[in-house]
């Protein structure tokens, strides 16, 4: 077994600046009414003075602008599910810590490399996403956590080397239940090397069973014990504007954000999706609903953002935009299309797939379709858009255009090239024909399908060309 | 006067313009027509390149022309889309002319979507043919559609009425189509070569 730990120190801060581009100091803070202070700050807050764990009221003294937002528990939890979601691409057992993701590694570096090209992919993977990460790896998934939080980046491959790593590790930063952690400096235990030291009996007596198990699972004697992460079946994704928005163009940005995190989210699932809605959300009215969807699964994160601003281009706002969501239910398997390895066509080239959904999201649903053959020997019925294709072939000669309606000939009697063939056929469902058809040539050249009344040669109908 | 400045070092530095087109590659996309590759500068289509069929009226034989070219780019897997068609193919018809259907696409569009449509599709790549029959098509959006043709390594056909072959056009060939006295094809514009004076004869068989 062998546990990679990923320590998110600024979850709840990344994940607010993430959805704020650029924005100048800003701090997250927490506590009742009178004693609120600063639990997380920015570079540009930090740079000003501003410090963790100061007062706001010392903040506001010290700095005359900023930008303090209340820090959002429900918020934190989510981005960490996200981000386990994110991770669950490298591993199938992925579970939670506060503010960390553990995920187990050992079968997963036969798939993505050794360890430092797996660090080096997540790492990746976080910063792209825009979250500062603290990545270690260990054999047991307490101590991978108990060391990212001392130090970043460490590779402890070998439960041989577990021990002499834990050695130097503080009592305080182990985390180690509460009255524990708390009285062991006291009695001159400052490092886990001098508590894993110390007899069991006597810990035992003092602290009682759960010091022990703690240390256990921090070593490997006992299993780690946790929950497994398992992905939700459902992507909701919300973003709060931070202010009003009256047109389409300023909500790009945070709709990029939101369909490259559905793709993120799609690609750890290895799953596609067919539909999602977007859900501008007002004021004072309900929401509007703007539905994508797609002839098949996908999960290109630049072909999800085009179809979802094609839709979004063609609504009209009925009033400003205060939020965003994206509501993924069906969420059906991936399966990428195959390309030759010798395919002619250009390198930029794009699926028809995919250009059939561009084509559909600016002109509409049934704009793109084919054509197949029925049964039906009467004209009018005997194609359909479907997807049919029996390739029966006709006998008798069909033009290559076919006119929706027959059309009256007007002008000069027509030139006879070929004909007749009758069709009389429909007397069982009320659409009963019984027609001559000839193909002619009218006076300006153009040859045509017509048909007239059975036995006559008068009163022509056109319908369709031979183009 | 001037130092001599030799010829060939000219040309080596290519700032002369010899006034010769770039020779075309033969045969690439031929359409079907013997008498009509025979003229034809690249033996066929223009590759990657509008093609601009001008008629009198509908029906004189414009579909015959393609549905050659059609029955072989769809019998080899590629995809062929019909933008916003005047009329509703018949797919009877289009099979006699040895058309597989299934790689057929039809695209609705109103008017003011048609060279939209066309243009994306030119570009995707993933088509080897696009007709499309443009109401209000000017010379600048031609020439949008003969840039998507070749960045896309499509064929491009557009067809419009005759009275347009007054104007100038950036398509790569222009053919004439003549219903009376007898179907015919005028080659008006070809790029890379010499325009034919002769017609060439449309037989229009039935089959």
């Amino acid at each position: 077994m062998l546990w990679a730990c990923v320590l998110l120190p600024h979850l709840a801060l990344d994940g607010v600046l993430r959805q704020r581009p650029d924005t100048g100091p800003l701090v997250l803070v927490a506590g009742g009414a009178n004693a609120r202070r600063l639990v997380s700050v920015n570079a540009a807050a930090r740079e000003a003075g501003l410090r963790v764990g100061q007062r706001l009221t010392t903040a506001q003294a010290l700095l005359a602008h900023f930008d303090a937002l209340p820090y959002d528990a429900v918020a934190v939890e989510q981005w960490q599910q996200f981000l386990a979601a994110v991770a669950y691409r490298y591993s199938s057992e992925v579970s939670l810590l506060p503010h960390a993701i553990v995920l187990e590694i050992s079968r997963s570096m036969g798939l993505f490399g050794p360890w430092p090209r797996l660090e080096a992919a997540l790492r990746a993977d976080f910063s792209a996403l825009g979250f500062r990460q603290r990545i270690t790896v260990a054999p047991t998934a307490h101590a991978a956590y108990v060391l990212a939080g001392v130090s970043d980046g460490q590779a402890v491959l070998t439960p041989a080397a577990l021990r002499p790593a834990l050695q130097r590790v503080s009592v305080h930063k182990s985390h180690l239940p509460g009255a524990a952690a708390e009285a062991l400096p006291g009695m001159g235990i400052r490092t886990l090397g001098q508590l894993l030291g110390l007899p069991r009996d006597g810990l035992r007596r003092r602290f009682g069973a759960e010091l022990l198990s703690a240390l256990d699972r921090l070593t490997g004697d006992l299993p780690a014990g946790l929950d497994a992460w398992r992905p939700p079946d459902v992507f909701d994704l919300r973003i709060e504007l931070t202010h009003e928005v009256e047109n389409i163009g300023a909500l790009v940005f945070p709709l990029r954000r939101m369909t490259s995190d559905l793709a993120v989210y799609l690609a750890g699932r290895d799953g596609g999706v067919q539909r999602f809605v977007v859900q501008l959300e007002h004021r004072d009215q309900p929401p509007t609903d703007v539905a994508v969807g797609l002839l098949a699964p996908e999960r290109d994160a630049g072909m999800l953002f085009e179809l979802a601003r094609g839709r979004l281009e063609q609504i009209q706002l009925p009033a400003p935009v205060s939020g965003l969501r994206l509501l993924a239910r069906d969420l059906p398997p991936f399966v990428p299309a195959g390309r030759d390895l010798f395919d002619e066509r250009p390198a930029h080239a794009l699926p028809i797939a995919q250009l059939r959904e561009r084509l559909r999201a600016r002109l509409g649903d049934q704009a793109v379709y084919q054509l197949g053959s029925t049964t039906d020997p009467r004209p009018e019925l005997a194609q359909t858009v479907v997807a049919s294709h029996d390739e029966t072939r006709e006998p008798h000669p069909r033009p290559s255009w076919l006119f929706a309606r027959p059309l009256p000939l007007r002008g000069a009697p027509p030139r006879i090239l070929a004909g007749p063939e009758r069709l009389e056929t429909g007397w069982w469902d009320g659409g009963e024909v019984c027609r001559d058809y000839y193909v002619i040539e009218t006076s300006l050249g153009q040859r045509a399908w017509a048909f007239c009344a059975p036995g006559e040669q008068s009163g022509w109908m056109l319908h369709g060309w031979f183009a | 006067m001037s130092a001599v400045v030799a010829l060939s070092s000219l040309f080596d530095a290519q700032q002369i313009w010899r006034g010769r087109a770039a020779p075309v590659p033969a045969g690439e996309q031929p359409t079907g027509w013997a008498a009509l590759d025979a003229v034809l500068p690249a033996g066929g289509w223009p590759a990657a390149a509008l093609s601009e069929i001008l008629l009198p009226v509908d029906g004189v034989g414009e579909l015959q022309l393609v549905l050659p070219t059609l029955a072989r780019l769809t019998r080899s897997a590629r995809a062929v889309v019909i933008v916003a068609p005047p009329y509703m193919p018949c797919v009877a018809g289009w099979r006699q002319h040895g058309v597989d259907m299934r790689r057929v696409e039809m695209v609705h569009a109103i008017s003011k979507d048609v060279l939209w449509a066309m243009e994306q599709c030119l570009r995707s790549g993933s088509c080897a043919a696009v007709l499309a029959w443009p109401q209000q098509a000017d010379d600048h959006a031609l020439r949008r559609l003969q840039v998507a043709a070749d960045s896309g390594h499509a064929l491009a056909f557009v067809f419009r009425a005759r009275q347009h072959l007054a104007n100038a056009s950036p398509a790569a060939l222009r053919l004439e189509l003549e219903a009376l006295p007898q179907a015919r094809v005028w080659v008006r514009k070809c790029r890379g070569g010499v325009v034919p004076v002769q017609p060439v004869a449309l037989s229009r068989a039935l089959h």
